[in-house]
Formats: C-alpha cells, sequence, structure tokens
C-alpha cells in the first residue's frame, strides 16, 4: 500500500500577475507622483495636533509637571503610561523586520519597511514622555555619561537609566536597520525619478548603489547581522521597561512574570497598530496584491498568540498572589478587580482577554473590517494594561492611610494626543516620499527571482518547479 | 569629445536571474576576476557562480561588539567603584548583575553601528559617479534588468573577446561602458 505525501502547498506570497518591473511601478508611483489632495488634508490635521502638542509641552517645560495630574502616591501617571505604550508599540517593527527575517518568513516583506518605519515614529512618541517627565529638560544629559560641571555620574544601578540605554540603542539600531533596507530601494527610486530634485536627493541617500553583487553579497551579510543583533534587542528593550517596575518593591510591580508578559503584551499592541495603519494604506495607496489577506491573516494569528499570552499572565498574576501567601500581593489583586480602578481593569479585560478569542475563527481572520476593529480595540486595551500596572498599583500600596485617587488633568490628555501628530506628521511624510514596501526584498520572495524555478533547456520561468513535491512512499505498517 | 575615451568595461545585459548566473560562472570559468554582476535583488547561489569568498563584515562586527561590551563594562566599574562611589540604598559598588543590562545594549549598539557602517565601507560606497551610469540600460539594473560587467582593468581583458563570451552565453545587449570624461 502506498500513499502520497504532499507538502501544505504555502499561499502565493504576491497575488495577482506581477513581473519586477511591475512591482517597482507599483511601490516607486507613489513617491514619485504629485502630492494627492487627500495627504494635504490629513498632514495638516497631523499637523495641528503636533503644534498643539509643541504648544503643551512648552508650557509644561515653563510651568513644571505640576500641572499633570500627578499626585502624592501616584507620582507615574499617563506621561508612563504613554512612554510603555508607545516604546510597545514599536516593537512589532523590530519583530517583523528581524525576527521573521531569521526565521526565514517571506510573507514579511510585504509589511517590513511600513512597520519598521512606524517602530522609528512611534519610539519618538515615546521618548518624549520620560524626557519631559524629568521636569528640568535642559540637564537631560545627566542621563547620559558625560562628564559634567558637577563631577558626578549616573547611578548605574538604577533601571530607570538602563532604560535610557536602552530605548537610545533601541531607536538608533532601528534608524540604522530601516536605512539599510532602504538603500537599494531609494537606487530604485533615483532610477526612476524624472525631476532633477528628486534624482539628486534619492541619489544622495541611495550612496551610489549599483546593485552589485559583490555589494549584495556584503549587504546581505551586513543585514543578517543586523536581524541577528536586533532580535535579542528588541526582547531586551520591553524587559528593561518592565524593570522600571519589577525592580521596584511596590505590590503589584515587584514580580518576575514582568518581562516575558511585557513582551508578548507589546508584540501583541504592536501587530495591532500595524494591522490598523495597513488596512488603511493599502486601500487608499492600491497595494492589495501585496499587503493581501493572507498576511493579514498570518498577522492576526501573531496577535491571537500574543495575546492569549498576555491573558495567561494576567491569570498567572492572580494565582501567584494567591500562591505567594502575602497579603500586599492579594490586596492589590482584589484592589484591580473590585476597587477604584476596577473600571480599568474591567475595559482591559474586555479588550485584551475576550478580543482575542475571535481570532480562532478563521473568518473573522480574514475580514478587513473586523481585523480592523479588533486591532484598535487591542490597543485601547493595551492603554489600560499599563494604566491598571502604573496607576492602580502605585495609588493603592502599602499603607490605606496614603491611599489617593488619581485622574489626569487636561494637560495629561492634550499631550496624549497631541504625540498622534507627532506620530502621523512623520508617518505621513514617510508615506509620501518613500517607498512604503522594500521594493527589492519584494522581488527576492518572487518564484521568478529563485534561478532554480528555470528551465534548464528553455531558461525560461517554469512555474510548475514552484509546485510543492509529491513524494510516494511505501507504508511499512 | 575629440579625446579618446577610456574604456571602463564591456556591459551584457541577460534576460532572467537564471541566465545571469549561468553568464557569472562561465565568465568566472573563462579566468576572468574583475568582473561583477548587477540585479535588483540578491540572486541565491550567485556567490558559487562569481565564487566570492565569505564576507569579512563579521569580524568588523565582531571588534565593534568587543569596543561596546569591554567599554561599557570598564566605564561603569570605574564610575561605581572610583570616580563616583555612591551608596544608594545600599547595594553594593561592584556590582556585576547590575552591569548586564547597560553592557548588552553597548554592545548591541556598536556592532549595529559597525555593521552598517562596515558595510558601507567595504562596498566603497558613498560614491558621487560610476562609469556605469553612462550607460542608459543600466537604470534598469534596479528595476528588472540583470547585468553583467567585465572590467578592463582586468588582465585578460579584450573587447572582442568579452563580447564574444557574453553574445555566446545569450546576451540580450552589450555595450562599451566609457569613463566619464
Amino acid at each position: 500500500m502506498s500513499t502520497d505525501y504532499q507538502y501544505v502547498p504555502e499561499p502565493k506570497l504576491i497575488k495577482g500577475d506581477h513581473t519586477f518591473g511591475s512591482i517597482t511601478d507599483l511601490i516607486a508611483k507613489t513617491p514619485l507622483s504629485p502630492t494627492p489632495k487627500l495627504w494635504y488634508l490629513a498632514f495638516g490635521l497631523a499637523n495641528l495636533l503636533l503644534i498643539t502638542l509643541l504648544g503643551a509641552v512648552g508650557y509644561l517645560i515653563w510651568d513644571g509637571i505640576g500641572i499633570w495630574g500627578l499626585n502624592n502616591p501616584a507620582g507615574w501617571g499617563w506621561a508612563i503610561i504613554n512612554f510603555v505604550w508607545w516604546v510597545g508599540i514599536g516593537h512589532a517593527g523590530t519583530l517583523i523586520s528581524a525576527i521573521l527575517f531569521l526565521f526565514r518568513q517571506g510573507w514579511r516583506t510585504a509589511i517590513n519597511r511600513f512597520a519598521e518605519a512606524m517602530t522609528i515614529f512611534a519610539v519618538m512618541c515615546a521618548g518624549l514622555f520620560p524626557a519631559i517627565h524629568v521636569g528640568r529638560i535642559w540637564v537631560i544629559y545627566w542621563v547620559f555619561p558625560i562628564p559634567n560641571q558637577m563631577a558626578a555620574w549616573p547611578n548605574f544601578s538604577s533601571p530607570l537609566l538602563w532604560d535610557v540605554f536602552a530605548v537610545s540603542t533601541y531607536f538608533t539600531v532601528s534608524l540604522l536597520f530601516w536605512y539599510v533596507g532602504l538603500i537599494p530601494d531609494f537606487a530604485t527610486l533615483r532610477d526612476k525619478a524624472k525631476s532633477k530634485v528628486a534624482k539628486i536627493s534619492y541619489g544622495i541617500a541611495s550612496l551610489g548603489w549599483t546593485g552589485s553583487f559583490r555589494n549584495w553579497w556584503n549587504y546581505e551579510k551586513a543585514y543578517m547581522i543586523l536581524a541577528g543583533l536586533a532580535t535579542p534587542l528588541v526582547l531586551s528593550v520591553h524587559t528593561i521597561v518592565s524593570f522600571d517596575f519589577a525592580v521596584s518593591l511596590i505590590p503589584g510591580w515587584h514580580s518576575t512574570i514582568f518581562p516575558p508578559y511585557f513582551v508578548a503584551g507589546a508584540i501583541y499592541s504592536g501587530f495591532a497598530m500595524v494591522l490598523t495603519l495597513m488596512l488603511i494604506a493599502r486601500k487608499i495607496y492600491g497595494l492589495e496584491d501585496i499587503m493581501n489577506i493572507d498576511i493579514m491573516e498570518r498577522m492576526n494569528l501573531v496577535m491571537m498568540v500574543t495575546g492569549n499570552l498576555v491573558a495567561f499572565a494576567y491569570l498567572m498574576e492572580g494565582f501567584i498572589s494567591w500562591y505567594s501567601g502575602y497579603i500586599y500581593e492579594q490586596g492589590i489583586f482584589w484592589l484591580y478587580v473590585v476597587g477604584p480602578y476596577a473600571w480599568g481593569f474591567w475595559i482591559l479585560m474586555f479588550c485584551n482577554v475576550l478580543t482575542p478569542q475571535f481570532l480562532w475563527f478563521r473568518s473573522i481572520r480574514r475580514s478587513v473590517a473586523l481585523t480592523f476593529v479588533i486591532s484598535i480595540i487591542v490597543n485601547i486595551g493595551m492603554w489600560f494594561e499599563r494604566f491598571m500596572i502604573a496607576v492602580a498599583s502605585l495609588s493603592t500600596d502599602f499603607m490605606p492611610s496614603a491611599w489617593d485617587y488619581y485622574s489626569p488633568t487636561f494637560w495629561d490628555i492634550i499631550i496624549y494626543i497631541g504625540t498622534f501628530g507627532l506620530f502621523f506628521t512623520f508617518f505621513l511624510l514617510f508615506l509620501r516620499f518613500l517607498p512604503m514596501v522594500a521594493i527589492a526584498e519584494v522581488k527576492g520572495v518572487m518564484p521568478q527571482a529563485d534561478p532554480h524555478n528555470y528551465d534548464e533547456e528553455t531558461q525560461e520561468f517554469d512555474a510548475a518547479k514552484t509546485e510543492p513535491v509529491v513524494v510516494q512512499q511505501e507504508q511499512t505498517v | 569629445m575629440s579625446k579618446e575615451k577610456n574604456i571602463y568595461g564591456v556591459l551584457a545585459e541577460f534576460r532572467n536571474p537564471k541566465e545571469l548566473v549561468d553568464a557569472a560562472s562561465s565568465v568566472k570559468n573563462s579566468g576572468y576576476k574583475d568582473f561583477d554582476t548587477y540585479a535588483p535583488f540578491p540572486i541565491h547561489g550567485m556567490e558559487k557562480a562569481m565564487g566570492l569568498k565569505e564576507s569579512p563584515l563579521g569580524w568588523i562586527v565582531l571588534a565593534g561588539g568587543l569596543i561596546g561590551g569591554i567599554g561599557a563594562l570598564a566605564l561603569m566599574i570605574w564610575v561605581m567603584t572610583t570616580a563616583w562611589p555612591y551608596n544608594i540604598s545600599g547595594k553594593p559598588l561592584f556590582n556585576i548583575p547590575i552591569y548586564v543590562p547597560i553592557t548588552f545594549e553597548l554592545t548591541v549598539l556598536l556592532s549595529a553601528f559597525a555593521a552598517t557602517f562596515g558595510m558601507i565601507f567595504l562596498n566603497n560606497l558613498p560614491r558621487f559617479h560610476n562609469p556605469l551610469f553612462n550607460v542608459e540600460r543600466f537604470e534598469k539594473a534596479s528595476d528588472d534588468g540583470f547585468f553583467v560587467c567585465v572590467e578592463a582593468t582586468d588582465d585578460l581583458f579584450s573587447e572582442e573577446k568579452v563580447s564574444k563570451l557574453f553574445q555566446d552565453n545569450g546576451a540580450t545587449h552589450i555595450e562599451t561602458v566609457y569613463d566619464s570624461e
């Protein structure tokens, strides 16, 4: 008796009938064609928010952080919540570009450029908060080990200082990785551009790239090394962010589950943000062939897995607080569930525990509208997660006599909303002037790019060679 | 334009990655050393066809990483024990576990710089001009064109022989490239 075994066929990464040339045209047309009117409208709105942010931050620096709703037990409020939220969103970009690269996931090429841009702008928004939170921003350089007038040095045993190094390294490495990926695409735009200004600017950015294989050979090595470096880096960044909390002794913070739980949450929220942006962009820019439904489904699967990891971490928090036998841990857990911030806890449960369960259904994973809604709910949920961690634990700690209720002021809210202005200003500039899909990498994963898929005799592309191999095997039992 | 122009090399275009790989290996087997292939994306198996050695970039990155890691550790030990010994909640001053996060971050940071700028350096970039850009068709190298160029600096170089070799390999277009004035 014999059976036919067949590898599960992978869906085609790029839909439609594309050649290398049509991929170039599809992606390069956006940065090289005139600016659409809608873009000006969106950019104007983003600029308005950005100006609001600058004004609010200016007032904050003038008047001090007393304009925020911080009070005596709750010394960390929205600023830290927003910091962790934005950094977390950034993690998806590096996960897609580095970790999925090491795992040879070809589908990452459709979204990696896009997600890396999101990472960089999200980390910029994140970095703003600790910088303005120090109160005296004009001496922010004290956090770096630079010899200063007091002959003093930073305290290297503080997790807050580790955070400075983690976030600034993360930003720099993401930027380098992004730029390395952009070099060949700048060359494509240089060669496609008609106007002199565009030709010269893209030409300078491309560093004179020719597509020489001797260059590609070093380039591929550099790309792989950068991916290998970014992989532990991305895991370390949110780990160190979680140390800001976990290294302290506050009940609800002092917990070893924080690093893995923060990292899973970061990837969860980052994928949600990539989906939100991608589903809009692919429609507007007509990139449905590249950012297609199969890719959306895979992203939904990552979101389902990380969402359930996060849900499991919530469960473990409850279990450990009981199992530890430590009354303050038990107390804070009950205060989450039924205490003054219980409304936040239940929003969190709805958004982060209930919502990802819908992703078990294939039809929901493949529905653009539902995915869009879920992606937004997830990011709301992840914001509330950080709210519960930062605020609820701080404002109800050991002694009830020291408790106080925290609520944000107008300035907390306006600065948070303003960071969307910062984010979208940069993101819209990116969509307008840079190739939003990695052109060279997409071509590299097309079946036509592999010399093995060509016929030996005619030297023509042979689609049959990309079909999965059927293995006939004798059954031994 | 009256002056005789210097020949940079002979450039040939091929139809697809498969033909390019085959052409590259026959150029290599004919004994040429100063040649290169140009494509819009890295082609699988081309390093074997061209007979390239492993890129030395890894060693540059290792050097960067070591400088970052050792430098960070040395800085922190010196600051915490000698330059600014400060008792904070009774934590020991010389305390290796506490140095781990920053040592790791700076190792990664300097390695990433070494990888990026090392790659740019090894590729002889940035450069403002390349004689290949004098060829109009060469614009396709970043779009959907596949090119081989044998450079005039090669000892075996002769315009006719190289053109003949390209013809035998089925090149769709052969052109002599001149240096810029």
